[in-house]
């Protein structure tokens, strides 16, 4: 977002902190914004800054750390043009308030990979105008011209070399206009920007005193276990809780419609509580879903034809039929559960007119609305504190885990905290939708590309996350709509199908989906066209920065010179305006496949800290190898069979391929990179299987698959 | 009733005999470093040692371990200055850390029983804790850089 933007769509001022000190906030104009105007004559709402006399620097954060590097990325942002360093600052997540809303994703969201694309000139921005009233105040306290001052280590000096603290200014700085449009740093001219450094959220993490949801300790808190009907959408029918309530601990049994919840002074309790519910359930309507009937819905939805158009260039149709070589494959994508570290919990402390909630989510808003709900207070009477996430992945975008504690912490008078168990976090998960993904393409007789056709059937989350949707869902067609090669007829389709549950969004969301039809028909159209799978799509590619990352990708992998015995597989993308690409390396024993190595290669525009980078592209990785090669969620009668990590398999330690990681150095905006890798694997390593057997896998996951 | 000998602290706790040692630590000591994962001792987030061997708490009776010496994440070292702390710090091994203090517990323990492993070696040790950020190429660097630091005493 450009400075511009910014100004456009939103006030920033400054003020006083209550008890002195420099506030600097933003606020929507009116009429944007939810909140009464009278809340935007208080700074401290929507602050994003705050200087205090005792030279405390505290950097609201607006973003939830669930692994990504937001808590390192966006202070660095900040810091650079404040000229403080990074350690002076303290980080605080930020309440629910207008100014946290990211634009792109239309509410206060960690979600799209975009927290560093949309802070990027905003945080520089908020530096620059603080250091600059900063400066101003000492230049007004020296009788000097602010040119000769100048700001650095959180203090403004003077040519004489006397210095003034942030902090002892910030008073005074409080009463400057914030400059409209200071000028930036030149990249070149970064200090902290683009360098390595420690995370800021590594020590916590190796000492053990991070503090994710779970973690969250108040006085007199009891904790909560949470029943829930066995088949997704059922309802509780018959309660006999007193075996449960003559349990030792057991404070109370709590009935609400969707499930039971049992509280104890310890979580212990409350789960051998819970094991001692006589429950009986009323299925309702999925009492008979298995995968078997969604793949028949999905089926017949997508044999009645195209849907709506999401995008249409040229005359897809009409190219297929002048074709001299045409070709169809229909791609057949499973549920697959988040199954974050971390199992969904939260705490709640619910008083007569306020509720705190402590919880770990990517969705504060939508936590701050949900928990008012339960506890039938206003919105604005529930303060939400956003914890660390042990994993987002999506899972933390929804809110189902909420309003049970809530409820249970209202009922009793004391705060509590719910916590879900693995196979409540596996078996209850909002999946990451099942879709088939049909593909046609055409070729002329020397091999050109003139037509391809993608239609999709799928669930929408939007619809139900995010309603009203009109027309095309536009998050299950994200990837494909801005397809990378160059052809002149292309149709893009959505036919919409639900399957009775609900789904949720899922790290990469339709990246990974539409990824993998895109880059698995590529490889087919290559090899009917008789061409090399990497020459076939460089070719096409239409962005130079798409085709560098190609080609950088046949080099450090060594294309077409796999050792004997190993076959290599391609794959690219261009989402989250990353261009990434992958080559997979494997071998087939006796029918078993083996993943050797992963190499991949990266241009994600400017990066403001590339280890970070590559952590998420390697993570990234092992979250689409995972769900590539073993990540399935089998309904059977309405329940979830998976359960627990030994029949929801993860990739572990001795199970990971090599990953190597190239980063190109570029001047363009930051590109997303918390998601970008995790659709790559799939296809390349599916693309692999073919060179070495001659089998396409098109249904994933690859599984136990013997492939001799 | 029973005592346990927790970071070198004898420690009484009052809880139901099956309460397994996870949630004694968690709920009734207030030490929250130590995680829950899985429940079933298949994904390692709850990995303490007890008398040095690396374990998991969430499916064993506290009763059970009773005189034993416990070691948590929060009674490795005082100040992230145990060797597997300094490499995690060194070579920024976490994500959303969330299963880290029971990686760190098993590589504590591993390089304790074997202060040089080879790549196998650390496979075979942390096999048992699942990262589901993919922090596994940065912990298997780390757990290398640890044994370096171990047998250094320096940075």
């Amino acid at each position: 977002m450009s400075n511009a933007a910014l100004s456009r769509r939103q006030f920033i001022h400054a003020g006083l902190v209550a008890g002195g000190g420099l506030v600097l906030a933003v606020t929507l104009p009116r009429g944007a914004s939810k909140a009464s105007p009278a809340a935007h004559a208080d700074s401290q709402l929507n602050a994003w800054l705050k200087i205090g006399p005792d030279d405390t620097i505290t950097f609201i954060v607006d973003r939830s750390e669930m692994g990504q590097g937001v808590y390192t990325a966006l202070p660095m942002l900040l810091a650079e043009e404040l000229h403080v360093s990074l350690d002076a600052i303290t980080l605080v997540p930020a309440p629910v308030g207008d100014a946290y809303v990211s634009p792109g994703n239309g509410g206060q969201v960690t979600g799209t990979s975009n927290s560093v694309q949309e802070s990027f000139d905003k945080l520089r921005l908020a530096g620059a105008q603080a250091r600059l009233m900063l400066t101003q105040a000492a230049a007004q306290h020296w009788k000097l011209d602010e040119t000769q001052c100048r700001a650095d280590e959180g203090c403004v000096w003077n040519s004489k070399g006397e210095k003034l603290t942030y902090g002892t200014l910030a008073n005074a700085a409080a009463k400057f206009p914030v400059p409209k449009n200071p000028k930036l740093k030149d990249k070149s001219a970064f200090k902290i920007v683009g360098k390595p450094r420690l995370r800021l959220d590594t020590p916590g993490k190796v000492d053990g005193s991070a503090q994710f949801g779970i973690d969250v300790l108040l006085p007199g808190m009891l904790y909560a276990a949470y029943a829930q009907s066995p088949v997704l959408g059922g309802t509780l029918k018959s309660l006999d809780s007193s075996a449960a309530e003559a349990m030792p601990g057991v404070r109370k049994v709590i009935k609400i419609d969707a499930g039971v919840i049992v509280v104890a002074d310890h979580y212990w309790q409350a789960l051998k509580g819970r094991d001692a519910l006589k429950v009986e359930w009323e299925p309702g309507a999925n009492h008979a879903l298995d995968n078997d009937a969604i793949a028949a819905m999905l089926a017949k939805t997508a044999a009645k034809g195209e849907g709506l158009s999401a995008r249409n260039d040229g005359d897809a149709n009409k190219a297929l039929q002048s074709a001299k070589q045409s070709l169809k494959a229909t791609y057949d994508l499973p549920l697959l559960a988040h199954a974050t570290m971390e199992p969904m919990n939260c705490t709640a402390d619910v008083r007569k007119d306020r509720c705190d909630l402590y919880v770990g989510t990517q969705v504060p808003q939508v936590s701050q609305v949900t928990a008012a709900q339960a506890a039938n207070l206003k919105p604005e009477q529930v303060n939400v504190i956003t914890t660390l996430l042990g994993g987002g992945f999506g899972r933390r975008l929804d809110v189902d885990f909420i309003p049970a504690a809530v409820i249970a912490s209202k009922a009793l008078g004391v705060p509590v905290k719910l916590i879900w168990t693995r196979e409540d976090d596996i078996t209850h998960d909002t999946f990451r939708p099942p879709a088939l993904e049909a593909m046609e393409g055409g070729l002329d007789g020397s091999g050109k590309l003139t037509a391809v056709k993608l239609h999709v059937t799928s669930p929408s989350i939007t619809a139900r996350m995010f309603p009203p949707v009109k027309g095309v869902d536009d998050s299950v067609v994200e990837y494909a709509i801005n397809f990378p090669y160059e052809v002149a007829n292309y149709s893009l389709s959505y036919s919409r199908q639900e399957i009775g549950i609900d789904v949720g969004y899922m790290r990469s969301v339709s990246h990974a989906p539409n990824c993998f039809a895109i880059e698995s028909f590529m490889d087919e159209l290559a090899h009917a066209a008789g061409k090399n799978p990497y020459e076939f799509r460089r070719a096409l590619l239409k962005a130079e920065r798409s085709k560098k990352v190609l080609e950088v990708l046949a080099d450090k992998s060594g294309w077409g010179k796999a050792p004997p015995g190993r076959y290599q597989g391609m794959s690219f993308m261009l989402g989250y305006t990353t261009h990434i690409a992958q080559v997979a390396e494997i071998s087939i024993d006796q029918g078993e496949l083996k993943v050797h190595r992963i190499v991949c290669v990266v241009d994600c525009g400017y990066m403001v800290h590339p280890k970070i980078v590559e952590s998420q592209i390697e993570g990234g990785t092992i979250f689409g190898l995972t769900a590539a090669l073993w990540g399935e969620i089998n309904l059977k009668g309405g329940k979830a069979r998976e359960t627990n990590f030994h029949n929801y398999r993860l990739l572990r330690m001795n199970e990971v391929p090599a990953i190597e990681v190239h980063l190109l150095d570029s001047d363009e905006a930051p590109g997303g990179i918390g998601e970008a890798a995790v659709a790559l694997p799939a296809p390349a390593l599916c693309n692999a299987i073919f060179s070495a057997t001659g089998k396409r896998i098109r249904k994933l996951p690859i599984g136990v698959l013997k492939l001799a | 009733m029973a005592n346990l000998t927790i970071n070198g602290q004898n420690l009484e706790v009052d809880a139901a005999p099956d309460t397994p040692l996870l949630w004694v630590i968690r709920d009734h000591l207030k030490m929250t470093g130590t995680k829950f994962g899985c429940g079933m001792a298949l994904c390692g987030a709850c990995t303490v040692h007890v008398d040095g061997a690396a374990t998991r708490s969430c499916v064993l009776p506290f009763k059970a371990v009773a005189g034993r010496s416990i070691t948590t994440i929060e009674g490795l070292s005082k100040d992230r200055s145990h060797p597997v702390q300094r490499a995690w710090l060194e070579i920024d091994v976490p994500q959303c850390g969330y299963c880290q203090s029971g990686q760190i517990m098993s590589a504590a323990a591993l390089l304790t029983s074997n202060p040089d492993p080879k790549d196998a070696d650390i496979d075979a040790a942390l096999a048992g804790n699942i990262c589901r950020c993919g922090t596994y190429q940065r912990i298997r660097k780390a757990v290398h850089r640890a044994a370096e630091l171990s047998k250094t005493g320096k940075t």
